[in-house]
Order: structure tokens, then C-alpha cells, then sequence
């Protein structure tokens, strides 16, 4: 495909180093190459050793894959980053509130600002929520806001995940690896350091922890060893230094939540969930889950234990919902949108159908409830025949899609078999809620590692880079 | 700590141990075979290497003949055989996998890449290299786990539930290869072998890295009983019956919960029956009905264990 004109992180239209750029080329044309090639071989063996591993949905059990990594760093200007930083700050503020709003008073939908069916028809709005006050009216406590850049340079938000984002494990880890393979390159440039997450974490964490409660026992709950994210999820919770548990670990009684140990029954404050809410309590939701723990939804709701995130976050973080989110932080917060929203077209209205059926071309079609880069068309990339196809699956249930243009995503230069070339990528910072709103700067930056490819996601091929953002 | 993460920890050292073990008994096997020898001594030997770990059955199953080849082959590499050493490092690594939160980066990293060499050893490569390289290679990865273990891990619960599995697996090794090889050595009736056996006790004393260390404690000829003393009672001799328990009673102790007064003091009995026994009368009464014994109490003490500590202590039902 031929994607237009994009931004190049690190040259410009004259083909000129950009100057937070200068001093990494430099460094890389005194690199001589079997160096390069030696070091990139190293990090993947520390990688298979580390077992910095995932799991691939719809391969066998014990395929653990690498996600491969790149050593050209992305790097962020200190002052771009600044307004990065307010616009998502500003971003996950008005979530909580729209979140907090359509589970009380709805506001915002009596106001008329976001059509009513959109949100109480809404697959992810948990009707279990209403009128449950969670602890200092925090519900999306980690957000992942996948950030892209495009045009001329400007920043767009793709999608905000609030649901069970994850990823922050290798933005400590590449940070950890770049700074292990190539330590004096850290000597050229001061960039922002990412290792205080795991604290700052902990410290929201707690802080959300029941009313009354002063010391509280956190956890981190994750779906078992097999899930795709369990590295992570074992990261976290030794970088936390707090337990990871099972759902099987843990039960209700008295109406608090416990979970067993080799001295007892545990009285648990705060869970880390890693476990969507469909499979959290199977007496609530879905029946057939050995994931979750029975009772712990009533438990939750007498706010005898703090989920995070909070169950029916997931609302906000809907493609349908998306488009509103600019309206939200007007209406919440009374300011202009700090960072662009991407252009969405909403299928299930007979127009925006009719345009995006005309233009399947140019458009990228994704499914609402969709994640993981799979269920989606990317119009340019794909051939006649699956346009077509697509067609057919449009027309029969169009309100389950939405479309959007084909950003020009901007790339960064990147190793790949022919050298080194320019390659598509998106940002993934991590936003923590508790009594402030808070993020360390940098995130996950995710590379499509195939020519002209616009797909980042893991699961389809892509890479990771360390991100590092400039200090000022 | 969760009982869940102590019952990986538990396993992960047992399975350690065991691959260690199979090593062992697998290698004094092989040297053995390089000794002249009749077919049907070989055979028999190589049986008793099945019989120890309780696998004739499974054995039978996929192969006809008892033939070294094919007893390496089940033994080291087959995928389906739970008691391999292929298998043994897999589960290893498995329950390290679940807990590698709980455990040092160090274990973590030394565990899984154990069982990524194992996972990619070719046996092909075993005929070229030699057998017995590779079950030092076993022997010495499993004693860097427990140096690692040892020199990384913080001296709380976790490092107690694996000592415990470290030392309830090898007291139950130790048994099984001291009751097979005496059965082999010495048929019933039999007090003392000749010398013509020195080579066959020497190599039981190798399998436990015990030869050079009897000659230390005896310094004198090699006898069926010493040698069953030294595996035994001989609590200064890391392998011995003896060390197990103590270190099984030690560490039990540490852990000590509201439920486990019962395990501990079994464990404690028989912690004391090594230090006041004696050889003679373990002899005179047969070995190998003590063995089944202290087989059976082993078990029970390892069924104990997983009901007081790592299976739930209090399974109350969820209230709706």
C-alpha cells in the first residue's frame, strides 16, 4: 500500500536529523555494525531468559513468543511531552467523572450531550454499578491511552483503554535492556526516568483502599500462568512486592473478601484485576468463570474491597463512546480538548454507513467491541476481496462498527531485515488516578514491523521500542 | 503467604531434586555398563533403575525389551513419561513460571534456562558428547538452583516450602536407591558380599556423592551395613535419610501454623528415631521392610503437608 505522506520522528521533510535526534545519530554511525548486530542478538537472548514472554491467543498452550525489540529509541521532545502530559491528564479526569456521572445522577445524558441508548444500551454498562460509590469516586485508577502521531506532527488519541490495559511491564523492561546494552549512550542524553511506576502504582493502589481501612493488603489478581500478559502480571506484583493471586486463591466470607494462605485466611483490601469483568464473579456474571471469586460483586458494591480497575469502566473506553469524549471534557471540566479525538464514523446511523460503504478504501473499519488489532479492515492495505467481503459484514450488522481515516501514523526508523528503515508506531503512556492524576513520563511504544503496515498490536507482528522523553 | 505459591515453590524444588536424582541413579547405571559384565547383570541393573522410581509398568508399556538405550531414552528424553528428566525440569520450570514473582530473578532466570537447554538438547547430541556429560549437567544445574536458592532468596516462608520439598524428594530418592541396589547386591540370606562386589558398592556410594566422604568417615573396607549406615543415619551426610528429616523437621517448624501440630511431631519422631537408631538393629530386622516404613511415612508426611499448608487451610463456602 502506499500510505501518504508521513511524519518521520527522526528526519525531516528535507531529510535532515531532527535535532533530539542528533546526538542518537551520531552514536549509531560510530556503531560499527557487527556491534549492532551482536547487541540486538543479546537483548533477545536476555529477553528468552528474563522469559519476557507472552502467549499467543490461538496457538498452542506453551507457544511463548518474544515481542521483538528494537534498539532505536523513540524519543520525545520535553516540551511536546508537556502538553502530551496535560491533554491526557486532562483526558482520564473528565473518563472518571463521565464514568461517575452515568453511574449516579447521569448529568451528561439528561443534559443531551451524549444520546442516552448509546450509553445505557451499551454492552459494557453495568447496570450493578448504579449508585455504587467507589472509594474517592476513582474508576479508571490505570489507563493506557493509545496515542498516535500524525500530519503534520499532531497527536491523536486512538483509543483510551480502561479496562485491564497492559504493556507497562515493557516500558520498565526495554528501559531496563537499552540501558544494559548500551549504557553510555544514557551519558549523551538525559532522559526522563520511568522505574518510579511500580511506586507510584502501589501508592495509588492504597489509597483507594475501603474507608476505615488504614493499612491495607493489596493484590494483584491475574487469570493464571497461561494468559497472554502473565509476565506482566508476576512483574507487577513483585515489583509491588504484594501477592499474586488466582481467583481460586481468594473467597467471600462476612462479606469481606480472603484469600488462603499457608497461616490462614487473609483479609484482602485492594485488588489490581487483571481479569475482566465478565469473568470476576461467577455468581454475578458469567457462571462458567473459574477466573473470578463468587460473592466478590456484592462484597465490592458494600465497598468492603476496591476493584481497579472499577467494574464497568469499560463504558468509557468503548469505540461507541469514543467520539464523545471531547464533549465530556467540555461538559465536565468546562476546557477545550487538549488532544485531537480521530475523525469516527458511526456505522449503526444509515448516513455515516453509506459514506464509510462508498469510501471502504481509505477507511479503517474497527469492530466497537473489538481490541487486540483483530475484527478490523485497514481499507489501503487490503485487497479487492476483502473489501468486499467486509462489505457484506458491514451491511449485516453495521451498529457493531465504527470508521475512521487512515492516519498517516508517523514512523520512526527501525531495524529490520534490509537495515534500517522507517516504520509505523503508536504511544501507550500509563495514566494512574487516585487523589491526584498522575504519569511517569514516557509509556510503551509499539512498532508495526511489516513495510507500510498501520497494525502495532503485539498479537499481530509488532515490535516494542523504549520510549524516552527528554528532560527539559 | 498464599498456599497456592507455597505448593508451586514446594513442587518446583521436588521436581529440581528428582531430575538430580534420576541423573544420578541413571549415571552409576551407565558407568556400571562400561564394567565387564554378563547381559543379564546389565539387565537386571537397568531394571532396578525402572524399579526405583516406581516406572517398570510405564516402561513395559512403550518398550519390550529392557535395554540401556531404551532406558535412557524413557528416562532422560520421553515427553510422555511424567518421571523423566525432561518432564521433571519442565514441571520445575512450570511451577517456577506460576510463582516467578515470588522467587529472585535469579531462581527465575537459572530454572527456566535449565529447561530451555533441556527442551533443545538433542539426544543425538548425548552420543557425541557422552551420557554421562550430560547427567553432570543435570546434577550441576540443580546445584546451582539450590545455590541460587540459597544465596538469593530472603529466609522467609517461601524458602522453607521449598527446603521442604528439597529434602522430603530426597530422603524419598535415597530410600529407593539404597532398597533396590541392597536387593540387587545382596539376596536374601546374603550377609556381607565379596569383593568382587567393591565395584557395585562403590558405584551406590557414587550415585549419592558418598564414596569419597566414607572414605573420610570409615577408612576402612566398604561394607553393605556401613554403606547402609552412611545413607541412613549418618546425619552429617547431605543425602543421608538422616539430614532429610532434619531438615524436613527444621523447616517445618519455621512454618508452623494452627493446624500443623500433627506433621510436625511425625516429622519430628521420625527426625529422632535416625538420631537414636541403630544400623545392627535396622539390619537385623531386615532393610528392606524398613525402607517400605519410612517409604510409607514419607508419604504421609508429604500428604500432610499439602493438607496443612498447601492445599486450602479453610475452604469456607461463598456466601451469595
Amino acid at each position: 500500500m502506499t500510505v501518504k505522506a508521513f511524519y518521520n520522528e527522526m528526519h525531516d521533510d528535507k531529510g535532515e536529523v531532527r535535532p533530539h535526534y542528533a546526538a542518537f545519530q551520531a552514536w549509531l554511525s560510530e556503531m560499527p555494525a557487527e556491534r549492532i548486530t551482536q547487541k540486538r542478538a543479546e537483548a533477545d537472548a536476555l529477553f528468552h531468559r528474563y522469559g519476557i514472554t507472552f502467549a499467543v491467543y490461538g496457538e498452542q498452550v506453551d507457544t511463548e513468543r518474544l515481542i521483538p525489540f528494537d534498539i532505536i529509541p523513540r524519543i520525545i521532545p520535553a516540551n511536546e511531552w508537556a502538553t502530551l502530559a496535560d491533554g491526557l491528564r486532562q483526558r482520564v479526569k473528565a473518563l472518571n467523572l463521565f464514568l461517575k456521572d452515568i453511574y449516579h445522577d447521569q448529568e451528561i445524558l439528561a443534559a443531551g450531550r451524549i444520546p442516552r441508548e448509546q450509553v445505557l444500551g451499551n454492552a459494557q454498562f453495568r447496570e450493578v454499578m448504579r449508585g455504587v460509590d467507589v472509594p474517592g469516586d476513582v474508576y479508571a485508577h490505570i489507563a493506557g491511552v493509545d496515542v498516535v502521531r500524525a500530519g503534520a506532527g499532531e497527536y491523536y488519541v486512538l483509543e483510551d483503554n480502561l479496562r485491564v490495559p497492559s504493556g507497562v511491564s515493557y516500558m520498565l523492561e526495554n528501559r531496563k535492556m537499552m540501558m544494559r546494552l548500551f549504557p553510555r549512550l544514557f551519558s549523551r542524553y538525559r532522559v526522563a526516568p520511568v522505574d518510579r511506576y511500580p511506586d507510584m502504582l502501589l501508592n495509588m493502589l492504597r489509597s483507594v483502599a475501603p474507608v476505615g481501612v488504614t493499612d491495607p493488603t493489596v493484590v494483584v489478581l491475574t487469570p493464571g500462568s497461561y494468559n497472554s500478559a502473565y509476565f506482566e502480571h508476576a512483574f507487577l506484583a513483585q515489583q509491588l512486592g504484594v501477592e499474586l493471586v488466582e481467583g481460586q486463591d481468594m473467597f467471600v466470607d462476612g462479606g469481606h473478601v480472603f484469600m488462603r494462605t499457608t497461616r490462614g485466611p487473609k483479609r484482602v483490601d485492594v485488588i489490581y484485576r487483571r481479569v475482566d469483568d465478565d469473568f470476576l464473579d461467577p455468581l454475578a456474571f458469567r457462571s462458567d468463570s473459574v477466573l473470578g471469586v463468587p460473592g466478590l460483586l456484592g462484597a465490592y458494591q458494600a465497598g468492603r474491597v476496591t476493584l481497579a480497575n472499577a467494574i464497568g469502566s469499560g463504558v468509557a473506553d468503548d469505540k461507541s463512546i469514543y467520539p464523545y469524549v471531547p464533549e465530556m471534557i467540555r461538559f465536565y471540566l468546562g476546557e477545550e480538548p487538549i488532544l485531537h479525538n480521530v475523525p469516527t464514523h458511526m456505522c449503526r446511523e444509515p448516513d455515516e454507513l453509506a459514506y464509510v460503504l462508498e469510501n471502504l478504501g481509505e477507511l479503517v473499519v474497527k469492530e466497537v467491541h473489538g481490541a487486540g488489532g483483530y475484527g478490523m479492515l485497514v481499507g489501503p492495505a487490503a485487497t479487492r476481496a476483502e473489501i468486499a467481503a467486509f462489505r457484506d459484514v458491514l451491511i449485516a450488522h453495521p451498529e457493531r462498527y465504527i470508521a475512521q481515516p487512515t492516519l498517516a501514523l508517523s514512523a520512526c526508523p527501525t531495524f529490520v531485515e534490509s537495515g534500517i528503515a522507517p516504520r509505523h508506531l503508536d504511544l501507550r503512556p500509563f495514566v494512574l488516578s487516585g487523589e491526584e492524576i498522575q504519569l511517569v513520563p514516557g509509556g510503551l511504544t509499539r512498532v508495526a514491523l511489516r513495510e507500510g503496515s498501520l497494525v502495532v498490536n503485539s498479537s499481530q507482528g509488532g515490535g516494542t521500542k523504549d520510549t524516552w522523553v527528554l528532560e527539559g | 503467604m498464599l498456599s497456592r505459591t507455597a505448593d508451586h515453590l514446594y513442587w518446583m524444588a521436588r521436581y529440581m531434586e528428582r531430575a538430580e536424582n534420576i541423573a544420578r541413579i541413571l549415571d552409576v547405571n551407565h558407568r556400571m555398563s562400561l564394567m565387564p559384565q554378563s547381559e543379564t547383570q546389565e539387565e537386571q541393573a537397568w531394571g532396578a533403575t525402572l524399579r526405583i522410581m516406581g516406572l517398570e509398568h510405564a516402561f513395559h508399556q512403550q518398550h519390550a525389551e529392557i535395554s540401556a538405550d531404551a532406558v535412557i531414552e524413557f528416562m532422560v528424553f520421553n515427553p510422555n513419561n511424567p518421571g523423566s528428566i525432561r518432564s521433571c525440569l519442565r514441571a520445575a520450570r512450570e511451577n517456577a513460571h506460576a510463582v516467578r514473582g515470588t522467587l529472585t530473578s535469579e531462581l527465575w532466570e537459572t530454572t527456566n534456562s535449565t529447561w530451555l537447554k533441556m527442551r533443545d538438547y538433542a539426544p543425538a547430541a548425548l552420543h557425541d558428547e557422552g551420557i554421562s556429560e550430560f547427567f553432570e549437567w543435570v546434577k550441576f544445574r540443580s546445584h546451582l538452583s539450590r545455590g541460587v536458592t540459597l544465596g538469593t532468596m530472603l529466609q522467609d516462608e517461601a524458602l522453607r516450602f521449598i527446603r521442604i520439598g528439597t529434602f522430603l524428594e530426597r530422603a524419598d530418592n535415597t530410600l529407593r536407591i539404597l532398597d533396590v541396589k541392597y536387593q540387587l547386591l545382596l539376596p536374601a540370606g546374603e550377609v556381607e558380599g565379596g569383593a568382587a562386589d567393591f565395584y557395585q558398592w562403590s558405584a551406590l556410594l557414587r550415585s549419592v556423592s558418598a564414596f569419597e566422604i566414607y572414605r573420610r568417615v570409615y577408612r576402612d573396607l566398604i561394607t553393605p551395613s556401613r554403606v547402609a549406615e552412611m545413607m541412613l543415619l549418618r546425619v552429617d551426610m547431605p543425602r543421608s535419610l538422616a539430614r532429610c528429616m532434619k531438615e524436613v523437621y527444621n523447616n517445618l517448624r519455621a512454618v508452623s501454623n494452627d493446624h500443623s501440630a500433627e506433621t510436625e511431631r511425625r516429622a519430628g519422631l521420625m527426625e529422632a528415631s535416625m538420631r537414636f537408631g541403630r544400623i545392627d538393629d535396622i539390619v537385623h530386622d531386615g532393610l528392606h521392610n524398613y525402607v517400605v516404613q519410612a517409604l510409607a511415612r514419607i508419604q504421609d508426611l508429604g500428604n500432610r503437608i499439602a493438607n496443612d499448608f498447601l492445599v486450602p487451610v479453610s475452604r469456607l463456602e461463598p456466601q451469595g
